[in-house]
C-alpha cells in the first residue's frame, strides 16, 4: 500500500516536472521574442517581421543558428570549469520555478490529487534564493575559466555585483515574512486573500497593516541587478568588456547562458508576482455583483483572437495568412473553453497569475530599453549604501507595525 | 534498502568524494568547486535530518557567500598550480595507508559509541522554535556575534588595502 | 536513520580536513580544510541535537557558520596581504618573519 503510493506520487512529480521543463523553455523562448519586440516598438521600429508572421518562428530560427555555429574552445581554457560554468547557470535558473505554485486548484493526475506547484517545500522561499545565491558561481567560475582578461574582470565584477544585491533581494522579503510568518510559498499566496474594504485585494503590496511598497521597489531593483539586467548590466554590456564573462562562449554553450539569463528573470518575475502581487488571487472580489469578472479570461482570448484573425485578412504572405488564422482560431476555441462551467472555476488562478507575470516581464523590458547604464562603482554605491539602508528601514518599519497591531 | 538509507549514502558518497578531491586536487580553485559539492551534500544531508532551515542557511551563507569570498581571493591572487611534491618514501607508503586506516577507525569507534541513539523530533516548528531560542535564550551571543562581523568587515577593509590608507578620490579603479 | 552513521560520517570529514591542513602546501587550501573540518563539525552538532530532540544544536550551528564568516573574511585578508608581500602562497618559504 505504501509502496504504490509512493510511486503514484513520484510518477505525479515526474509528469509535472517534465510539463513544467516544456513550459519554461517555451517561455523563455518567446521571451526573447517578447523582449525584442517590445524593444523594437519602444526604439520605433517593428522588430523581427520575417522569420514567419511577425516574427513569432524567430526563436526558432535562433536556437537553429546557436546550434549549427562553430563551437570553438579557445586554448588554455580550464576544460572543466570551461564547460560546467554554463551548464550550472541555465540548471540552477531553470531549477528555480519549481517552488513557484500556479494555481490553486488540486490537479488530479492518475488518480491523484496535487496541487498546481512542482515542490510544495516549507521553505520555498529560502530554497528559491539557496538556487540564487549557488547562480554566482556560475558567472564567476565562465570568467576566470575562460582565459581571458576581459572575461575575468567581467565576470568578478558580476560575480560581486550579483552577491551585493542579493543581500538587499532577501531583506526585502523580510518585510512579507513578518506579515504571513511562513516560508511556504502557496500558504504566502492564501494570506494574501481578502479585501480591504471589500475592493481593494489585500496583496502584499497594498497590505492593510503596512504596504509593501518600498520592499516592492527594492525586490524589483534588487533581481534587476542580480540577473545581470540593464540598467545594471555593466559587466556584460555589448558596448563594455567586450561581452563580460561570455565573451569567450559560442553556440551552444552560449545558448545556455542566455536561456540561463532568461530563465532567471521570468523566476524573478513569478516570485515578485507571487509575494508581492497576490500571486494567482483575482483583483476582483467574490461577492455575487462581480460574478461577470469570471469571464475575462474567456473575453481576453477572445479579444486576442479576433485581433488576430483581423490581422490574417491583409498579412504579408500566405503562410502568414494561414498561421496567423490559425492562431486566431485557436485562442478563439480557448476563449470558448473558458466559459464552460468545468473549466471556468480552474483556469481563473493560472490566468491571473500569468498575467501578472507578464505585467512584470513587461515592466522589465521596459526598464532595460529606457535608462542608461550605471557605471560599476555608481551601482555598487547604489547597492550598499542606498538599497540595503531602504531594504534595513522596510523590515523596522514592518515589524514596528506588526507589532502595533497585536 | 529503505529510500531514507540510499539517500544518506548517496550524499554521504558525494560529501567524502569532494572532501577526498578537495585533498587531492593541485589547483586551489577545483579544491574549492569540490569544498562547494561538499557543502551542498552536508545541507542535503542537514534535510534529512529535518533541519531545513539550517539547510538553507548553509547554502545561501557558507557555498554562496563564504566560498565565493574563496574563489574571489583565489581569482584576485591567481593562484596556480600546486608544486610536485616529492612526499619521502615513508609518507607516500606508510602515510596514506595509515590515513585511511586513521579514517576507517575514527568512524567506527564513533559509530559503535553512539549506535543506541536515535533522531527524536523536536517540540515544536523548526523555524519558530530556532527564532525563540536565537532571540530570547541565546541573544546576547547574538549580539555579540553582530559585534564579531563589524570587527571582521573592519578588520578586512584595513589589512587589505593598498598603500598609505585612503583610496584615490573620484572612485578610479586601481589596477597594478 | 541511526544517528551513528551521521556522526561517524562527520568523524571521517574531520580527519580529512586534518589530513588536508597537514599535507597541502597552498596556504588558501589549507584554509579551506579549516572550513571543512567546521562543516563537519557542523554536521554533528545538528546530529546530536536531533538525536536529543532539542533545537540548541541548530543554533549552535548557526553562530558556527557566523563565526566561520567572519574567521574567513579577515583570514583571507591576511592572506592576501602575505601573498602581495612575500609573491608567494606557499607556507614552506613563508617560513622567516624578515621579507
Amino acid at each position: 500500500m505504501n509502496e504504490a503510493i509512493v510511486r503514484s506520487i513520484l510518477l505525479v512529480s515526474l509528469v509535472k516536472v517534465v510539463v513544467l521543463l516544456f513550459l519554461v523553455l517555451t517561455a523563455v523562448a518567446y521571451l526573447v521574442w517578447f523582449e525584442r519586440k517590445v524593444a523594437a516598438r519602444i526604439q520605433g521600429r517593428w522588430g523581427p517581421y520575417r522569420v514567419g508572421p511577425h516574427g513569432l518562428l524567430q526563436p526558432l530560427a535562433d536556437g537553429v543558428k546557436f546550434l549549427l555555429k562553430e563551437d570553438a574552445t579557445p586554448a588554455g581554457v580550464d576544460r572543466f570549469l570551461y564547460f560546467a560554468a554554463p551548464l550550472l547557470t541555465m540548471t540552477l535558473a531553470i531549477s528555480g520555478i519549481a517552488m513557484i505554485p500556479f494555481g490553486p486548484v488540486s490537479l488530479h493526475i492518475f488518480g491523484v490529487a496535487t496541487p498546481l506547484v512542482v515542490a510544495n517545500i516549507n521553505v520555498g522561499l529560502l530554497a528559491i534564493f539557496a538556487i540564487t545565491s549557488i547562480g554566482v558561481y556560475g558567472v564567476a567560475l565562465a570568467g576566470w575559466s575562460s582565459n581571458n582578461k576581459y572575461s575575468l574582470l567581467g565576470g568578478l565584477r558580476s560575480s560581486a555585483q550579483m552577491i551585493s544585491y542579493e543581500l538587499s533581494l532577501t531583506l526585502s522579503v523580510v518585510g512579507i515574512l513578518l506579515l504571513a510568518g511562513t516560508f511556504n510559498l502557496s500558504e504566502l499566496v492564501t494570506r494574501q486573500d481578502g479585501f480591504t474594504w471589500g475592493r481593494l485585494p489585500q496583496w502584499n503590496l497594498l497590505n492593510p497593516t503596512f504596504p509593501q511598497i518600498l520592499g516592492f521597489f527594492c525586490y524589483f531593483v534588487a533581481a534587476i541587478a542580480e540577473t545581470n539586467r540593464a540598467p545594471f548590466d555593466l559587466a556584460e554590456a555589448e558596448s563594455e568588456l567586450v561581452a563580460g564573462y561570455h565573451t569567450e562562449y559560442s553556440s551552444f554553450k552560449f545558448a545556455m547562458f542566455f536561456l540561463g539569463e532568461y530563465a532567471s528573470m521570468i523566476t524573478v518575475a513569478c516570485l515578485a508576482s507571487v509575494l508581492f502581487l497576490g500571486g494567482w488571487l483575482s483583483p476582483f472580489p467574490r461577492t455575487p455583483g462581480m460574478d461577470w469578472t469570471l469571464y475575462i479570461p474567456a473575453i481576453v482570448f477572445a479579444i486576442s483572437g479576433f485581433a488576430l484573425l483581423i490581422n490574417a485578412v491583409g498579412y504579408r504572405n500566405m503562410f502568414g495568412r494561414i498561421e496567423l488564422a490559425v492562431l486566431g482560431l485557436v485562442l478563439l476555441a480557448l476563449s470558448f473553453l473558458c466559459t464552460q462551467p468545468g473549466v471556468i472555476g480552474d483556469v481563473q488562478g493560472p490566468f491571473w497569475f500569468l498575467a501578472k507575470v507578464l505585467f512584470v516581464l513587461f515592466v522589465y523590458v521596459w526598464v532595460r530599453w529606457t535608462l542608461p547604464r550605471f557605471r560599476y562603482d555608481q551601482l555598487m554605491r547604489f547597492g550598499w549604501k542606498v538599497l540595503f539602508p531602504v531594504a534595513l528601514l522596510n523590515v523596522v518599519l514592518t515589524s514596528l507595525a506588526v507589532v502595533m497591531r497585536k | 534498502m529503505t529510500p531514507q538509507l540510499v539517500i544518506f549514502l548517496v550524499l554521504a558518497a558525494i560529501a567524502i568524494a569532494g572532501a577526498v578531491n578537495v585533498i587531492l586536487q593541485r589547483h586551489p580553485i577545483h579544491s574549492a568547486i569540490s569544498l562547494i559539492t561538499v557543502m551542498i551534500a552536508l545541507a542535503g544531508l542537514f534535510l534529512t535530518l529535518e533541519s531545513e532551515f539550517i539547510a538553507a542557511v548553509q547554502i545561501i551563507v557558507y557555498a554562496g557567500a563564504i566560498m565565493v569570498l574563496f574563489v574571489f581571493v583565489i581569482m584576485l591572487l591567481n593562484a596556480g598550480v600546486e608544486e610536485r611534491t616529492n612526499m619521502s618514501r615513508m609518507a607516500r607508503y606508510a602515510g596514506v595507508p595509515l590515513a585511511i586506516f586513521l579514517l576507517i577507525e575514527l568512524a567506527y569507534q564513533i559509530g559503535a559509541a553512539t549506535s543506541s541513539m536515535s533522531p527524536q523530533p523536536p517540540a515544536e516548528g523548526v523555524t519558530r522554535g530556532l527564532s525563540m531560542l536565537l532571540f530570547r535564550d541565546f541573544v546576547f551571543p547574538f549580539e555579540l556575534t553582530s559585534i564579531l562581523i563589524l570587527i571582521a568587515i573592519l578588520g578586512a577593509l584595513v589589512l587589505a588595502q593598498r598603500g598609505e590608507g585612503v583610496p584615490a578620490k573620484g572612485g578610479q579603479e586601481k589596477i597594478s | 536513520m541511526p544517528i551513528s552513521y551521521y556522526l561517524a560520517l562527520s568523524a571521517v570529514l574531520f580527519g580529512l580536513g586534518v589530513i588536508g591542513f597537514v599535507f597541502k602546501r597552498n596556504i588558501i587550501t589549507i584554509f579551506m580544510s579549516i572550513e571543512l573540518m567546521l562543516n563537519a563539525v557542523n554536521l554533528a552538532f545538528i546530529a546530536f541535537g536531533r538525536a536529543l530532540g532539542q533545537l540548541q544544536g541548530q543554533v549552535f550551528v548557526f553562530f558556527v557558520i557566523v563565526v566561520a564568516a567572519a574567521e574567513v573574511a579577515v583570514g583571507l585578508a591576511i592572506v592576501i596581504v602575505i601573498a602581495r608581500n612575500r609573491q608567494t602562497l606557499n607556507v614552506e618559504r613563508i617560513n622567516l618573519l624578515k621579507l
